[in-house]
Order: C-alpha cells, then sequence, then structure tokens
C-alpha cells in the first residue's frame, strides 16, 4: 500500500513535472486541425542533415496530450533519426521541436526525463536480472529506491515476466527482451513514450499485451510516438497517423482522414439473397455504381446517410430480397501502399 | 557528476566481475603470477649470490614489483576499449544515452569502472608479491620506491584507459577500437623499457620526472574526452569511413576561404592567426626562455675542462675548415638549399610528431636548440668576452631571421596537436584538427618558408664573412 502510495505520487509529479531539473510547464496552444488539447510534441521545419544525406526534411507536426501517433515509412525513411531528435539524442540541423514546451537541445537533460524510448532493438545488459536492471535505470531516472522496486515489480507482473524476475535476461527469449525493453522505458512513468517497433519478434498473445499497454497508457494521459511497420497495429492504436518518405512528411491525419483523402468515399456493398429478376434502382445523382451483376451491387455515395435508406426502400419496392449492405473495408496498407510507391 | 557517474560505475564493474574472461586472468595474474614471481626472484637471488653480485637482487625486486603491479592494469584497456563501442555493438548503448545523464558523469562513470577491477588487482598482486618476498627472504622494500612504483601504476592505468576511451567513443567497431590501441599499447612499452632501465640503473629520481610527465598526460586524456565525447557522433556514425572528400572540403574552406587571394592573406589572415594563437606563441616562448636559462646553468654545473679551453682557439684555419665542410654527418653542408631543407625538415618532422603527442613533441627541435644556445653561450663565458662575441656573430644575423620563423612554426604546431583536446563548443574535434593544420599550413607557405629561405641565404653568405672579417685575419 505505501509502495502504491509512493509510486502514484511518483506519477503524479512526474505528469505535472515537478522535477527539479524538469519543471516544464506546457503553454496552452489550440490547433483548429487537429486537437483542442495542448501539443506534447511540435516540431517545427524540423531538419536532419548527416553530410549529404538529408535524413529528415522540414518535419513539421504535433501530437496532443494523450494521444497516439503513428509513424510510418519504409525502411530507411527517417522515423528512427525523427525519435532521435525528439529524444534529444541527435541534435537538429534545422528547425525545432519541443517535448512538453521544452527545446530538445537545449532542455535535452530534462527532455530526456520526459521521455521513454523503447529503442530498436532491445539492447538490455544480458548478465543482470530484471530487478537490478530497472533499478539501474530508475536510478538514473532519480527514482528514490522504494518507488523503482514498486514500480519494476508492478510492470513485471503487468508483463507477465515477474516469475522470471530471478533469470538473467541473457536466457529470455527474444519477446520477453522486448518486453524487459518496454518495461524499462515505461519506468519512470514518462508524459512522452517514443516506442520503436514495440512489438517486433513478439508471439501473438504477447504482442496483444503490450498493445492493451499500450491502449492503458494512452486512457491515463501518456503521450506515444509509435514507429511501426505493423499497419494493423498502427490503425487499431492510432489517433493520427504520420507518413514519412525520403524524410519528408507526405501524409498526416487520423486513418479515417487518411482513408477517404487517399482512397476516395467508401464503397457500399449490397448482397441479395436471390438474384434480381428487375433492373436496379440507380437512385440517379445519388450513387455512382463500381461494379454490379445480378447478385451484388458496389457504389460510391458521398451521402450513404439518405442514399442507403431510400436504396432499400427502391429494391423493397420490387420485391428484392436483401441479405446484407455494408461499407467494403479499406486497410490502411492500402493507403499506405499508395503513398509510398 | 560524481554521484551519476558512480551508479554507471557500479553496474559495470559488477558486469565485469561477472564476466569469466576478465575475472579468471584478473585472478591468475594477482595470486598466480606474484608466487610465480617470488619464486623467480628467490631463484634469482640464489644464482647471483653465488657470484656475490648482491646490487642485482636489489635492483631486480623494485623491477619485478613494477612487472607484478603492471600485468593486472593492462586488462583496463581491453576493459576501456569496449566501454562504449562494445555497448554500441550490443545495441545497449542508446537506452543509456536516452537517460538524463549528462555525458561528464557517464563519461566518467565508464573510465572509473574500467580502471578500478584492474587497479586493485595491480594493488592486491604488489601486496601478495611483498608479502610473499617478506615471508621467505624478509625483504622490505624502500618506501620510496614503492610509493614510485604504485603512483606510476595508477598513472599508467589512467594514461591507458582514458586514452582507450577516448579512441572508444570515436570508432564505431570494438576491432576498429583494438586496431587503435596500438598508439597506446607501443608508447606504453617504450615507457616501460624505459622504466625498467631506470629501475635497473637505479636512477629512481628521473622516475619523478616520469610521473609528472605521466600526470600530465593523464590530465590532458581526461579533458580531451569529455570535451570531445559526443552523444549524436556515438550513435550517428555507422561505419569508421575516412571521408577524404569532406576533409579536403573543409580543409580549403579553413585554408582559402572563398576565394584565394595573397593580398588577403598578408594584410588579414596572417595577423589575425597571430593574434588568435597568441597563448600558443607565449607557451613556445616560455618554453624556449626556460631551455636557454636551464641551457646556461647546465654549462655552469658541467664546464668544460680548463685543459680543453686552453686547446680551443678561434683562428682562420678553423673557420676555413668550417666554412669548406661538406656535409659529411649529421650537420648540413653550408649552402642555402641544404639548409633551407635541413630545417624545414626538423620543423615539418616535429610538427607531424606533434599531432601524436598533444603538440609537445612539436616543441621538442626548439627547445633541444635553445637548449644548446644557452649551454654554449654558459660554455662561452669561460672563453671570456670573445667567446661570447664570436657566438653572437656567428648566430645572430641568420637567427634573427630564423628565430622567428622556427618560433612560428613550433607554436601553430602546437596548436595543431593541441586541438583535439578541447575543440570549441558545436566543433568536432576533427574540424578543429582540420582548422588548426589549415592554420599552420597557411604560416608555413606564406610566413615561415620565406623566413627560412633569407635565414639560409644570410646564414651561407653573410654570416661566414663576418666571422671571417672577425677572425679570419
Amino acid at each position: 500500500m505505501a509502495n502504491a502510495i509512493r509510486y502514484s505520487l511518483f506519477a503524479i509529479r512526474n505528469l505535472l513535472g515537478l522535477y527539479s531539473h524538469c519543471s516544464a510547464r506546457t503553454s496552452i496552444v489550440h490547433y483548429g486541425t487537429r486537437s483542442r488539447v495542448p501539443p506534447l510534441i511540435e516540431t517545427s521545419e524540423l531538419t536532419k542533415q548527416f553530410d549529404t544525406l538529408t535524413a529528415v526534411d522540414h518535419l513539421t507536426f504535433n501530437v496532443a496530450e494523450g494521444e497516439i501517433l503513428a509513424l510510418l515509412g519504409p525502411n530507411g525513411a527517417g522515423k528512427t533519426t525523427t525519435v532521435r531528435m525528439l529524444s534529444s539524442i541527435l541534435k537538429p540541423t534545422g528547425g525545432s521541436a519541443r517535448i512538453a514546451g521544452r527545446d530538445v537541445v537545449r532542455d535535452a537533460r530534462t527532455v530526456r526525463h520526459l521521455i521513454g524510448h523503447l529503442t530498436e532493438f532491445p539492447g538490455l545488459y544480458l548478465r543482470m536480472r530484471p530487478l537490478e536492471y530497472l533499478d539501474f535505470f530508475g536510478e538514473l531516472q532519480k527514482m528514490p529506491r522504494a518507488t523503482r522496486r514498486a514500480r519494476a515489480e508492478e510492470l513485471l507482473r503487468q508483463f507477465d515476466l515477474w516469475d522470471a524476475r530471478n533469470r538473467r535476461l541473457g536466457e529470455f527469449s527474444k519477446g520477453m527482451r522486448q518486453k524487459m525493453a518496454l518495461i524499462r522505458a515505461m519506468l519512470h512513468a514518462p508524459r512522452v513514450l517514443f516506442l520503436d517497433e514495440p512489438t517486433s519478434a513478439m508471439d501473438p498473445h504477447s504482442a496483444k499485451q503490450v498493445r492493451d499497454a499500450i491502449a492503458t497508457l494512452r486512457g491515463s494521459g501518456h503521450t506515444i510516438f509509435l514507429c511501426t511497420h505493423n499497419l494493423y497495429e498502427a490503425e487499431s492504436l492510432a489517433d493520427h497517423i504520420a507518413v514519412i518518405r525520403r524524410g519528408k512528411l507526405i501524409a498526416f491525419g487520423t486513418p479515417a482522414q487518411l482513408k477517404r483523402d487517399l482512397l476516395g468515399p467508401p464503397i457500399w456493398e449490397l448482397r441479395l439473397a436471390r438474384p434480381l429478376s428487375a433492373p436496379w434502382p440507380y437512385l440517379d445523382g445519388h450513387l455512382r455504381v463500381a461494379s454490379s451483376d445480378d447478385w451484388s451491387l458496389q457504389y460510391h455515395t458521398e451521402t450513404p446517410e439518405s442514399t442507403n435508406p431510400l436504396l432499400l426502400r427502391r429494391l423493397q419496392e420490387i420485391g428484392a430480397a436483401v441479405l446484407t449492405l455494408h461499407e467494403t473495408p479499406r486497410s490502411l496498407e492500402d493507403v499506405y501502399l499508395k503513398l509510398v510507391q | 557528476m560524481l554521484t551519476d557517474a558512480l551508479i554507471i560505475t557500479r553496474r559495470e564493474v559488477r558486469d565485469s566481475l561477472r564476466d569469466w574472461r576478465i575475472v579468471a586472468p584478473i585472478l591468475i595474474l594477482t595470486l598466480i603470477f606474484p608466487w610465480i614471481m617470488n619464486l623467480s626472484t628467490r631463484l634469482a637471488i640464489a644464482f647471483v649470490e653465488e657470484y656475490n653480485a648482491t646490487i642485482i637482487p636489489l635492483r631486480l625486486i623494485p623491477f619485478a614489483v613494477m612487472i607484478v603491479g603492471f600485468f593486472p592494469i593492462s586488462f583496463s584497456l581491453i576493459i576501456a576499449l569496449e566501454t562504449f563501442v562494445g555497448e554500441k555493438e550490443r545495441n545497449s548503448l542508446e537506452p543509456l544515452l536516452d537517460t538524463p545523464i549528462s555525458d561528464a558523469s557517464l563519461y566518467l562513470g565508464k573510465l572509473l569502472a574500467a580502471m578500478i577491477p584492474p587497479l586493485f588487482a595491480s594493488y592486491l598482486g604488489v601486496a601478495a608479491y611483498l608479502i610473499g618476498l617478506y615471508l621467505t627472504i624478509q625483504y622490505v622494500p624502500e618506501w620510496i620506491i614503492l610509493l614510485q612504483i604504485i603512483l606510476l601504476t595508477t598513472m599508467e592505468a589512467i594514461v591507458m584507459v582514458s586514452g582507450a576511451v577516448v579512441v572508444s567513443s570515436h570508432t564505431t567497431s570494438v576491432r576498429a577500437a583494438n586496431l587503435l590501441a596500438s598508439f597506446i599499447i607501443i608508447p606504453m612499452s617504450f615507457l616501460l623499457q624505459a622504466e625498467s632501465i631506470l629501475l635497473f640503473w637505479g636512477q629512481y629520481d628521473v622516475l619523478w620526472y616520469i610521473l609528472a610527465a605521466l600526470f600530465v598526460a593523464d590530465v590532458l586524456l581526461i579533458r580531451t574526452g569529455i570535451r570531445t565525447f559526443n552523444r549524436e557522433e556515438i550513435l550517428a556514425r555507422e561505419i569508421d569511413e575516412l571521408n577524404l572528400g569532406y576533409m579536403l572540403r573543409t580543409f580549403r574552406q579553413f585554408f582559402i576561404g572563398a576565394r584565394f587571394s595573397l593580398v588577403r592573406i598578408y594584410r588579414d589572415d596572417v595577423p589575425r592567426l597571430l593574434r588568435e594563437n597568441r597563448l600558443a606563441l607565449a607557451t613556445v616562448l616560455a618554453a624556449l626562455s626556460l631551455a636557454l636559462i636551464g641551457g646556461w646553468f647546465f654549462a655552469s654545473r658541467y664546464p668544460l675542462p680548463a685543459e680543453l679551453i686552453g686547446s680551443i682557439k678561434i683562428n682562420p684555419e678553423m673557420l676555413r675548415q668550417q666554412t669548406a665542410f661538406q656535409g659529411n654527418s649529421l650537420l648540413p653542408r653550408l649552402d642555402v638549399g641544404t639548409i633551407f631543407f635541413y630545417n624545414l625538415r626538423s620543423l615539418l618532422g616535429f610538427a607531424a610528431l606533434g599531432l601524436f603527442s598533444f603538440g609537445s613533441l612539436a616543441c621538442l627541435p626548439m627547445v633541444t636548440t635553445m637548449g644548446l644556445v644557452g649551454f654554449l653561450f654558459g660554455e662561452a663565458r669561460l672563453f671570456g668576452a670573445e667567446g661570447i662575441v664570436f657566438l653572437i656573430a656567428a648566430l645572430v644575423p641568420h637567427g634573427i631571421v630564423e628565430l622567428p620563423a622556427a618560433i612560428l612554426a613550433t607554436a601553430f604546431a602546437l596548436r595543431a596537436g593541441a586541438s583535439i583536446i578541447a575543440p570549441p563548443p558545436g566543433v568536432t574535434a576533427g574540424e578543429n584538427l582540420l582548422r588548426a593544420l589549415a592554420d599552420f599550413v597557411k604560416i608555413i607557405l606564406f610566413v615561415v618558408l620565406p623566413l627560412l629561405f633569407i635565414a639560409a641565404l644570410i646564414e651561407v653568405n653573410v654570416t661566414p664573412q663576418i666571422l671571417m672579417w672577425m677572425y679570419g685575419r
């Protein structure tokens, strides 16, 4: 109980940025196109040049507090470089970035306290045991001893690693190592979590555990920046999707927005129980037929809320037996492939 | 800073002590090797005592103490070399760099971690060896020699570790770090040989000078390490690529700027460079003054024997011999080209050595020369006013041009060598070195070369005429 209270106090202090070297105060800025919640991650023309290679090219976006942004892009698109700049490890060569109002260059140490970073590779110290490993990182994050012990136990239990606490990390499987790395990133209850491929190398059960944990974190006000190639994960978790290619931001929006913008209005599919004996009632001006036969009809409409009931009424009038009417599912993969190919 | 550093140190030391590849050799060198050395020492003593060579054991034991102490610290190099680059290869460095710990704490923590286990093993080995000697032959070392050896071992460990950590934080693979480690191992092996000779020779006082030099090297290497440590460079650099194109472009930018202009170089660049390098110039001048005074006092301490003074006569025959000298030895022939290239070669050769010694070796030819000049003036005193006047006549006419040229070349070489110690904020060690090299080349080409040429002309055509005019009749 005492540990729980200690941890809660620590988490609250962390969330409020009350640590001596991270007393961030976020100014309230309203972003009409995105969210009315203050942005926790802000980038403006963020650029990184390595000699002749522009790894990140004038990236500008915001992520509001409590949101999940999924950053997608092919290999070498600049995702890891972006995360490293936002984590205050790499210095931008142009533009700026702020985490909870703190500049990633000027306030680098504070920023590193405000964030948790699951790196591309787990990178554990294989001769250590889970508790001492987490204790080491907790100490570097200035967590009190009892707090880091309690937090470590809580997270190890949450990710089913408590029973393996006496084993060396070198004995862990790939998935267990990935979970340990995630726990390390979450240990100090950071306000922003950068997750680079969080479920790679995990079995479906573990991957679900991690996705659930991400969803829970979002629910508790954490902001999450997710780099992934798993489009299902991105679609199911992210509030916003950003796609970059060759360092440039080529798309930004909610999954639904991106689908609408890039794939056009949704396709509706109507199926009949028996073949239609009369011609299809096309409702001139209300729908555009994509394809049709005696059993089914695919169409686009800008106004499904009025067109669909009208179509059903017409079909009823001519005695057609409607089996199903549904929106054809379109995946984020279609959007992504359209963007990057 | 230290608190954070110690968090890193504790973890790393614990990790090292769990690695049997580190622990096993340390244990062997700490417990078994001293025992073997003890046995060897007793056998050696028994052997040499048969021939009444009692001085040999007295000199052998301090040497053996040094060896027993040095072997465990050689492991510090292995640990230190992989501190950063090894972690980078195992992908465990980035999580560490993501934490709020400062660069200096991280660097210091790793430095201590690489040093503590081997150094502790070294002290333990020395203690084990000496206890064994006391129990077997009741040998008790002189405390001052023991202190010197312990301090030397510690300083050597710091030099090796700080040098290796610098290497480790600037390479991208353990293999590359191991290859670069020869820059540490080779000078260190020379140093050990020198120390061994001094110990056998019984010149214990000289060890203090070596200690002082090692202390300076420690400070410089640690400072270099902290100033040049860069999180970004460690993670961003994926391959150890020698980017000649970039280096040439950067050098050209510093050397020529936007457009080459000889007028601008003499009107703006040279005065600016002299202003910017006044600290290096002052350092060289101070070193030369000390060398001059040192040479003078050395001459007072070791005057030429009176009978030799009586035998040296400045006469036309001696001068003719000197001016007709055709250079069948280390000294150059007396013609303009030879003298010019001889001086230039010395300055450039030692400037190159300066790059590997933080600039210190660049000062060597000028310090030696000025020490010699001081010594010559000191000895010339014994000949009375005539001796002093002779030296002034033989050195000043060309020296008045040659000396400023040599001082400039030395100061700029010193700065080039020292440029990697503390690059200004936002500038990498490589960029700072390229800038210092560009300045050095500029000064050499546009100031030193013309001055050396004029000095050589005077030395060949004017100085001998003055001497012949004064003494050749």
